[in-house]
C-alpha cells in the first residue's frame, strides 16, 4: 500500500516535470506554420529548417561560446580565489559572504548593477565582452564552493613533501595541489557551463544588441510562439539527455572503481 | 601554499564587478537627477505597493508548494538504491537544463485558452481552464522552474544522515511518523533552509514568468521597465535596493534557525 502511494507520488511529480517538455516535442512534429497547438499532421520540417535560420544559429553559437569561455574564466578565477581564501584567517567569514553575493543576490539586481558600471564607469559598449564578463561574475562563486572543500580535505604536508623532494614550489603546486583539487574545479566548470547556457536575465541586461539563445528566443516571442521553438526544445532535450547519460556512466564507473579499491584495501 | 597572493587578482575582480556595481545601485537609489542626496526615491515603494504585495505573496506561496512537493520526494530518493538515486538525480536535473525561456513557452502552450490543456478538457467534454493570466498560472510557472532547486539540497542533506542515527531512533522506539519528526526532519533543516532561499530569491525577483503567464507585473518586471522602458535609474535603483535588503534580511532570519553554517548548494 505504502509502495503504491509513493510510486504514484513519483509518477505525478515526473508527469508535472516532463509534460510541458513532452508537449513541446510532440508539437515540434506538427505540420503548421501558424498556431503551434492545433494539430495539422506530422512533419519533420521544423527540424530540417531549424538550422537554416541564420539569426537562430548565430544566437546558439553565441551562447555556446559564452558558456565555454565564461566557464573557463570562472574556473581560473574561482581557483585563485579559493586558494587565496583558504589561507585567510581573520576576515574569512566576511570574504566568503562577499564571494557568495552573486549567488544570493537576485539575478535582476546583478544584471542591472553590472549594466550600470559597464555604461557608467567603464564606458564600455554593451555586447559580447560585457556578457562574457557578467557570466564570469555569476559563475565564479560556484567554482569557489566546489574547490574549497577539496582544499580543506587536502593534506598540506604533501605539498611540503614535494618540495623537500626537490620540487620547485611552482612544480609542486602543479604536480600536487592541482591534481588534488581538480575534481572540484571540473565540477565548478560544468555547473558554470549549464548556468551560463541557461541564463536569460543577466545576458538580457548586459548584452545590448548581442543576443544569446535565451535573449533571441525572448525577443522572437513578441511575434508569438513559433514551431521552431518546439523543435529547438527537442534538440536541446536530446543534447542534454546524451550529456547526462554519459556523465552518469562515467560516475558509475568511478564509483565501481573506488569500491574495488576499498575491497582490496 | 600559504601565500595570500592568489587572493589579490580575485579581490580586485570582486571589487570591480561585485562591490562597485552594488554601490552604484545604492547610489542611484539615494540621489536625484542632479546627483544630490535625497530620501525622495522612497516614494517609489509606495507607488509600486501592489507590485511588492503581489511579488512576495506569489514567492511565498510558490516556495511553500515547492517545499511540500520536494520534501517527500527527497526522502523517497534518499532511501533508494545508489543506482536508482543516480537515475532520479538525472531525471530531476534534466528539465532544469532545458532553456529557461523555452520552459516558460511550454507552459504557455499548455495553459493558454487555445492551448493543449483546454483541447484535452474539451475532448473530455469539460469546460476550459481559466488559469491563464492569473496568479495561479505564475505560481505554477515558478514551481515548475524552481522545484529542482528545492529537491536537490534537501536530498543531499538526507543522504548524509547516518544510518546508525536512524537505527538508534528506531531502537529507542521511534517509528514512521515519529522517526521523521524527531530524527530525520531536525537533521534535514540545513537542506530545507538552503532550498527555501534558493527558491524564494528567484521567485520574488522573477520576471518574464509573470509577464508571460500572468499578464501582470512583479518587482522584476517593474525594475526592468525602469531600466529598459521609460528610463528612471533612480526609481529602478530604489526598487532594486529594497529587494536586496528584504532578501538579505530574510536570508539572515533563515540562517538564524540554522546553527550549522554549512552552505548546501547544488
Amino acid at each position: 500500500m505504502k509502495k503504491i502511494v509513493s510510486n504514484l507520488y513519483l509518477a505525478l511529480i515526473f508527469l508535472f516535470l516532463y509534460a510541458p517538455i513532452a508537449v513541446m516535442i510532440v508539437l515540434s512534429f506538427n505540420d503548421t506554420t501558424t498556431s503551434i497547438s492545433n494539430w495539422q499532421g506530422f512533419t519533420l520540417r521544423h527540424y530540417l529548417t531549424l538550422f537554416e535560420n541564420d539569426a537562430l544559429v548565430e544566437a546558439l553559437v553565441n551562447s555556446l561560446v559564452i558558456a565555454v569561455l565564461s566557464a573557463l574564466g570562472a574556473s581560473l578565477l574561482g581557483t585563485l580565489g579559493a586558494l587565496g581564501l583558504n589561507n585567510v584567517k581573520k576576515a574569512r567569514g566576511l570574504l566568503m559572504n562577499l564571494s557568495n553575493l552573486p549567488i544570493i543576490n537576485p539575478e535582476i539586481v546583478t544584471g542591472v548593477s553590472l549594466m550600470l558600471i559597464f555604461i557608467g564607469i567603464f564606458s564600455m559598449e554593451l555586447g559580447f565582452f560585457t556578457v562574457l564578463l557578467s557570466h564570469i561574475v555569476f559563475n565564479t562563486p560556484y567554482v569557489i564552493l566546489n574547490v574549497m572543500p577539496r582544499l580543506h580535505r587536502m593534506d598540506r604536508n604533501l605539498y611540503e613533501a614535494a618540495m623537500d623532494l626537490g620540487c620547485h614550489p611552482a612544480k609542486a603546486f602543479f604536480k600536487v595541489v592541482i591534481p588534488e583539487i581538480f575534481p572540484g574545479i571540473f565540477a565548478g566548470f560544468l555547473i558554470s557551463l549549464t548556468y551560463s547556457f541557461d541564463d536569460f536575465i543577466i545576458s538580457y541586461f548586459t548584452g545590448g544588441n548581442f543576443q544569446t539563445l535565451s535573449v533571441f528566443i525572448n525577443n522572437s516571442l513578441k511575434k508569438g510562439i513559433k514551431p521552431w521553438m518546439a523543435s529547438m526544445t527537442g534538440v536541446i532535450f536530446v543534447a542534454v539527455l546524451v550529456i547526462l547519460i554519459v556523465m552518469n556512466f562515467h560516475d558509475a564507473k568511478a564509483e565501481a572503481a573506488t569500491k574495488r579499491k576499498n575491497k582490496l584495501a | 601554499m600559504k601565500s595570500k597572493k592568489p587572493l589579490i587578482p580575485y579581490l580586485v575582480w570582486m571589487a570591480a564587478f561585485v562591490v562597485i556595481p552594488m554601490v552604484m545601485v545604492v547610489y542611484y537609489a539615494f540621489t536625484d537627477s542632479s546627483g544630490a542626496f535625497t530620501w525622495q526615491n522612497f516614494k517609489y515603494i509606495g507607488i509600486n505597493r501592489q507590485v511588492y504585495i503581489d511579488s512576495f505573496q506569489v514567492a511565498f506561496v510558490s516556495t511553500a508548494i515547492c517545499l511540500l512537493l520536494a520534501y517527500p520526494l527527497a526522502l523517497m530518493m534518499s532511501r533508494m538504491s545508489p543506482r536508482a538515486q543516480r537515475m532520479m538525480n538525472i531525471l530531476i536535473m534534466l528539465p532544469m537544463w532545458m532553456n529557461f525561456i523555452l520552459r516558460i513557452c511550454a507552459l504557455e502552450v499548455i495553459l493558454r485558452p487555445s492551448g493543449v490543456l483546454n483541447q484535452l478538457l474539451s475532448l473530455l467534454g469539460l469546460g476550459g481552464n481559466t488559469i491563464y493570466r492569473t496568479h495561479t498560472a505564475v505560481i505554477i510557472g515558478i514551481v515548475y522552474n524552481y522545484l529542482p532547486f528545492m529537491v536537490l539540497p534537501i536530498y543531499t542533506v538526507m543522504t548524509k544522515i547516518s544510518k546508525s542515527v536512524i537505527e538508534a531512533g528506531q531502537d529507542l522506539g521511534c517509528n514512521g511518523w515519529r522517526l521523521l519528526q524527531k530524527v530525520i526532519f531536525p537533521l534535514s533543516v540545513p537542506g530545507v533552509i538552503s532550498g527555501i532561499t534558493m527558491v524564494f530569491v528567484p521567485a520574488a525577483s522573477s520576471f518574464v514568468i509573470s509577464a508571460r503567464l500572468g499578464g501582470f507585473n512583479l518587482i522584476g518586471d517593474t525594475i526592468e521597465a525602469y531600466y529598459k522602458g521609460e528610463i528612471d535609474m533612480h526609481a529602478g535603483g530604489m526598487l532594486s535596493f529594497v529587494l536586496m535588503v528584504v532578501i538579505v534580511i530574510s536570508i539572515a532570519v533563515m540562517n538564524h534557525f540554522d546553527k550549522d553554517d554549512d552552505i548546501v548548494l547544488v
